[in-house]
């Protein structure tokens, strides 16, 4: 294969495989921005894509497949900010219970509903490629960026809108001051309290989707564990990408090239590496991305402290 | 507390269950009494509650300094390849050193992988949430790719490796049963890290740096040095943990070593407010859902997965009444 | 009075522990300047929190020109026209001026466009001059100095249209000349028509700038006056229920030999600006050296370095008991026989959740008194704690208490028993009473004499000037990162103590 060749399909897979990480970090930025830091990552994309999965197996319809996501999302989300807002627990923790919870409900649930079943396939449709017509015919460039799914798509909408969202609007304002000051948002009458549920919320649905974007676009069943720690690794990408939207889209496309790159490597057999040693380079490329940010004068100063109004 | 927040897990647990049309009476009783009816069911649990008496002491020490420590179960896997390694390849020591060997080689892998995530913090301020579980992949992933590569049998047709040295087994305390002396290892190791935390003067440090790093920082404590101290602790404990599985119930190393002890054992040391005492109930407690729900997924069918959501339910449960309680002492401004 | 502007009926709030308003009533009158005076804890802050929707009251009334509202956050109080200027600045210093005024004050989804913004920003140009205020809209609030700030917070108030102004303890952190302008603009703002009440615990600016002053002690009105008929004396005895002492009693002793020599130190703050500018000082036995400024000045910096607790600092050369010390040795000072009261216990002097003993050797836990063999040597701790508590008058119930059970004052007297336990020879001593009852700082204030008494050699830094004149033998001002000038303790310069706090003189 040339090399040509090959760069193409790695670029090609890298947005796919961005895609879920994007979701969630850009869903994640708004949450930190605002003061809270949602550990649960992992547990609500790994729930969204569960039931994604398993709702578009019933009907059959994939849209209604991503609402029953961003309503998973929405729940978890409201009881994220519940048990960090309302009632002030440790968000770490909270975050890690999210987690289990995530994993042993959407494990229960499969192992029960469709393991236990005697489905003749567990395969569900899932979004294909569609080609923008015209720009898909450009020479490298349009495999690349032309030539994919819907949800990949969305993205492109979905980062200058949040970017618009937090530098340009009154809502953005008051998400940046709650992040840093909470006290003065509060003595303008602004309700800490109400931003941080819409922001974690938000980021909630947003990384539900991210976790149905698994299943609904790229393997078309449910695997347990098929998160496999995406959910952290979004974590990262939002430190990594400067808490900005863009930011933690660049970080995430970065992520997202090593997930290509390691598929790519292991679909060509003749290659000297066992698999195992490409499997793990998404995990320590996001231990390498921590280390090189010395200066952490940048995250939200009120960061990870409940609000005492 | 502690009782009552594992309680309203349960109770929650049991409504997951009615929505997915089990009857949580019959699920409870089936794992009871897989735990605890018989005196043979009664050894497997506090077999199964070893690993998590050993990672979770640690947890409660890692925890007790404000380091979150989410990596026990890759720090599990890196203790029992290193404790494999010398029971295979050191086989030609006498018993007497080479059994020891295993369990130290454990603790010092262990300690070391999670060493790594402390240091990373204190250098370069890197969340330790985010490393610990990365490194947990790391970890999985490498030790797959030990057992079958270089480390796997001759003639390998599974990914395992041979057994290790038969003198470096632990020895069983109650046959027929398959308890071993792990079990005493790991009550032992529970009561020396509660008096490290609460009479020791590293265990002052340790706290201090915990609740108040700076106030800490002004008394002269060294805080990088005191977290770097309680992750390597930390890891040495869950790292010993997985030697001793190797040593005490599996004698070999293969892929899924470890069904998610690491995670378990977060929730056992929360559960009893991160007191390594309270740990060994709390490990047997948590031993005995793991072991009970195989029984229940025999006898009733529920997926035994259910224990998975009960340990994060009592997470959310002990959080939800810690925090609700110190609401209602606030202080004034 | 006829048609007063505000009128608090019967106010009562309490907090866990604490009765912060029992039953305050209070009457401000349109276009006055009304005082509220009263010591730190006497429920001034609280009665005005109340007023400006920050929290309810448990009961009580408020009516604005007459008529009963109710107002159930800042949003009402806002629309009610009222605006509060907190003492600790609401800003968010990576914002710009006009971000920090229309905080909150749009629909969430209006778009800040250039347009609008543009407006915003000539709006404020405007205020700004009215006042004869020099404020530019688009600059980032960090950027500002202190005073600037302040002007801020005045402008987003004014923004907001509000016509009764609340001010708590606005001149806390300006030089007198800062002060003398904010005193002025008080009196502007009541000629405009609206109505100002001007929260403090300084007596002369309260005799200065208002037309009537409300006293509070312990959660309750103790009177209303009318400025012009009443006095200082008579101000500070309904304060404080009894004959404050202005002067403390000082025996007079002779300085030995220099312990403390700095020469050249140069520290960083947190952001890694400099933040001390090449400071050089001098202490001797028995002699305090007080450092006076505005906070903000370098002070924290400073003392941190001479604490060993900086990271980001340089020097020509500093000298401990005629011992030159290598940085290295500045960042492990326990072997000097050095003893530090930081400037924010709760932050860094104690440890809330450990037991009063626990606290009491946070620093010596590791030494062969408190431990053995590594294990804590409990019975010990216990006694010397209790030996503690004796000697210093510390109230608790038991040494086993956790310290988060005391109040602020006993708190600090902990911190201040523990360091001066340990007969050091060089004090550091930073903004040592802060926040804490007249009692506890009459208490401090002796114990600081008398380590003097005893050869101890002090560098006292405080923003309260009253008490580096009080205590010092001589006085350092501290002006942006450097010494401006030094004073003997002298009263009568306290105003030029005051020009050089502000960079006037040289």
């Amino acid at each position: 294969m040339t090399i040509l060749a090959f760069a193409g399909g790695v670029l090609a897979a890298t947005w796919r495989m961005a895609t879920p990480l994007i979701f969630a970090s850009v869903g994640e930025v708004f949450a930190e921005r605002s003061g809270v830091i949602n550990l649960g990552l992992e547990g609500i994309m790994l729930l969204g894509a569960f039931g994604a999965y398993a709702v578009t197996f019933y009907t059959g319809s994939l849209w209604l497949g991503v609402l029953a996501a961003l309503a998973i999302g929405l729940l978890l989300g409201l009881l994220f900010a519940l048990f960090t807002v309302t009632i002030k627990a440790n968000q770490i923790v909270v975050g890690v219970a999210l987690n289990l919870v995530g994993s042993g409900v959407s494990g229960f649930l499969f192992r029960s509903i469709f393991l236990n079943s005697d489905f003749p396939s567990l395969n569900i449709v899932s979004f294909n490629n569609m080609s923008i017509p015209i720009l898909s015919r450009i020479p490298f460039i349009g495999p690349v960026l032309f030539q994919t799914n819907m949800l990949v798509y969305l993205t492109v909408f979905l980062v200058p809108l949040a970017s618009f969202l937090l530098y340009k609007t009154s809502f953005g304002l008051s998400v940046r001051t709650v992040g840093e000051h909470p006290k003065a948002a509060d003595t303008m009458g602004v309700s800490v309290s109400r931003i941080r549920y819409v922001c974690v919320v938000a980021g909630s649905m947003l990384a539900a989707v991210g976790g149905a974007s698994l299943t609904l676009a790229f393997a078309n069943q449910f695997v347990e564990d098929m998160v496999s720690g995406r959910g952290f690794i979004a974590l990262a990408a939002v430190v990594f990408g400067a808490w900005s939207p863009w930011g933690a889209t660049g970080a995430s496309l970065l992520f997202g090239a090593f997930y290509a790159l390691q598929l790519r490597v292991q679909a060509m057999n003749n290659v000297l590496l066992p698999y195992q040693f490409l499997q793990v380079l998404p995990y320590v490329a996001t231990i390498l991305a921590l280390v090189s940010i010395r200066n952490r004068a940048q995250s939200p100063k009120a960061l990870g402290v409940p609000y005492q109004s | 507390m502690p009782v009552v927040a594992f309680f309203v897990a349960l109770a929650v647990g049991a409504v997951i269950l009615l929505a997915a049309h089990f009857n949580p009476l019959l699920a409870y009783q089936a794992m009871y009494e897989g735990a605890f009816a018989d005196f043979r069911s009664f050894t497997e649990v506090l077999l199964g509650a070893t690993p998590l008496i050993c990672i979770g002491a640690g947890l409660a020490v890692a925890f007790r300094c404000g380091v979150w420590n989410i990596g026990g179960e890759g720090q599990f896997y890196v203790g029992a390849v290193a404790g494999t390694a010398i029971g295979i390849y050191f086989q030609m020591l006498p018993g007497w050193i080479l059994l020891p060997s295993v369990l130290i080689g454990g603790v010092v892998g262990g300690g070391l992988w999670a060493m790594l995530a402390g240091y990373l913090k204190g250098r370069f301020g890197a969340n330790e949430v985010v490393t610990t579980v990365m490194l947990n992949y790391v970890a999985i992933i490498g030790t797959g790719y030990l057992v079958s590569g270089p480390m796997i049998e001759p003639g390998g047709r599974y990914p395992q490796t041979v057994q290790i040295a038969r003198s470096a087994w632990l020895p069983q305390i109650l046959p027929p049963t398959r308890l071993n002396i792990g079990f005493v290892i790991a009550l032992l190791l529970a009561l020396a890290l509660y008096l490290l935390i609460f009479r020791s003067s590293t265990g002052y440090a340790i706290r201090a740096v915990g609740i108040n790093p700076e106030a800490a920082r002004y008394a002269g404590i060294k805080v990088n040095r005191n977290i770097l101290l309680a992750m390597a602790i930390s890891g040495g404990a869950a790292g010993l943990g997985g030697a001793m599985q190797i040593a005490g119930v599996t004698y070999r190393l293969f892929e899924q070593i470890s069904p998610g002890f690491g995670f378990t054992a977060i929730a056992v040391s929360l559960l009893v407010n991160n007191n390594p005492l309270g740990v060994i109930l709390s490990g047997i407690l948590f031993g005995g859902l793991s072991t009970g729900s195989r029984l229940m997924q025999m006898n009733v069918g529920v997926p035994s997965v259910l224990v998975n959501i009960i340990q994060g339910l009592v997470v959310l449960s002990v959080v939800a009444f810690g925090a609700y309680r110190a609401l209602t002492i606030e202080h004034e401004e | 009075m006829t048609n007063p502007i505000l009128r608090m009926e019967n106010i009562v709030k309490t907090f866990p522990g604490v009765v912060a308003n029992r039953g305050v009533s209070l009457e401000v009158a349109r276009g006055e300047v009304h005082a509220l005076l009263g010591e730190n804890g006497a429920g001034k802050t609280v009665l005005m929190s109340v007023l400006y929707g920050l929290f309810p009251p448990d009961s009580g009334e408020i009516l604005l020109g007459g008529q009963p509202v109710s107002i159930h956050s800042p949003k009402d109080a806002i629309d009610h026209k009222i605006g509060m200027v907190h003492q600790h600045f609401m800003l968010e210093p990576t914002l710009t001026v006009a971000e920090n005024i229309i905080l909150g004050q749009y629909p969430p989804f209006a778009v800040l466009n250039r347009k609008r913004m543009g407006e915003v920003h000539d709006r404020i140009r405007r205020l700004s001059e009215e006042f004869e205020l020099a404020i530019d809209p688009v600059a980032y609030v960090q950027t500002l100095s202190v005073g600037e700030q302040q002007w801020v917070e005045i402008l987003k108030v004014l923004y907001h249209g509000a016509d009764l102004l609340i001010l708590d303890e606005p001149t806390a952190v300006l030089t007198p000349q800062e002060t003398a302008r904010l005193l002025k603009f008080l009196r502007d703002l009541v000629q405009k028509g609206m109505t100002a009440i001007f929260i403090s615990h300084k007596l002369e600016e309260v005799m200065q700038v208002s037309d009537r002053v409300t006293v509070l002690r312990d959660g309750q009105v103790i009177g209303t006056c009318e400025t012009r008929e009443t006095n200082p004396r008579e101000l500070a005895r309904m304060m404080v229920g009894r004959d404050v002492l202005v002067d403390l009693p000082r025996r007079s002793s002779t300085s030995g030999e220099p312990v403390l020599v700095v020469r050249n130190l140069r520290v960083r703050d947190a952001r890694g600006l400099p933040a001390v500018k090449g400071v050089s000082l001098m202490v001797r036995e028995g002699e305090i050296v007080g450092i006076a400024g505005v906070s903000g000045n370098g002070q924290t910096e400073l003392a941190l370095a001479l604490a060993g607790l900086s990271d980001d600092f340089d020097f020509d050369e500093i000298m401990l008991a005629n011992q030159s010390l290598t940085k290295k040795q500045l960042l492990n000072l326990d072997q000097f026989q050095t003893a530090h009261i930081p400037e924010d216990r709760q932050k860094m002097g104690v440890i809330l959740p450990f037991s009063v003993a626990e606290n009491f050797v946070i620093e010596e836990f590791r030494g062969s008194r408190f431990s053995r063999l590594g294990f804590l040597r409990r019975q010990a701790i216990h006694d010397y704690s209790l030996d503690l508590v004796r000697k210093f008058g510390i109230r608790v119930a038991s040494v086993n208490d956790e310290i988060a059970n005391l109040s602020g004052g006993n708190q600090q007297k902990v911190v201040v028993a523990r360091e001066l336990e340990r007969h050091p020879r060089f004090l550091l001593v930073n903004q040592p009473t802060r926040g804490i009852d007249v009692g506890a700082t009459e208490f401090v204030h002796r114990q600081i004499l008398e380590e003097r008494q005893e050869g101890t050699a002090i560098l006292l830094i405080s923003t309260d000037l009253e008490e580096v004149f009080a205590l010092s033998d001589r006085i350092l001002v501290m002006f942006e990162g450097k010494i401006v000038g030094e004073l003997p303790p002298d009263r009568s310069l306290l105003e030029e103590a005051g020009l050089m706090m502000a960079g006037n003189r040289r």
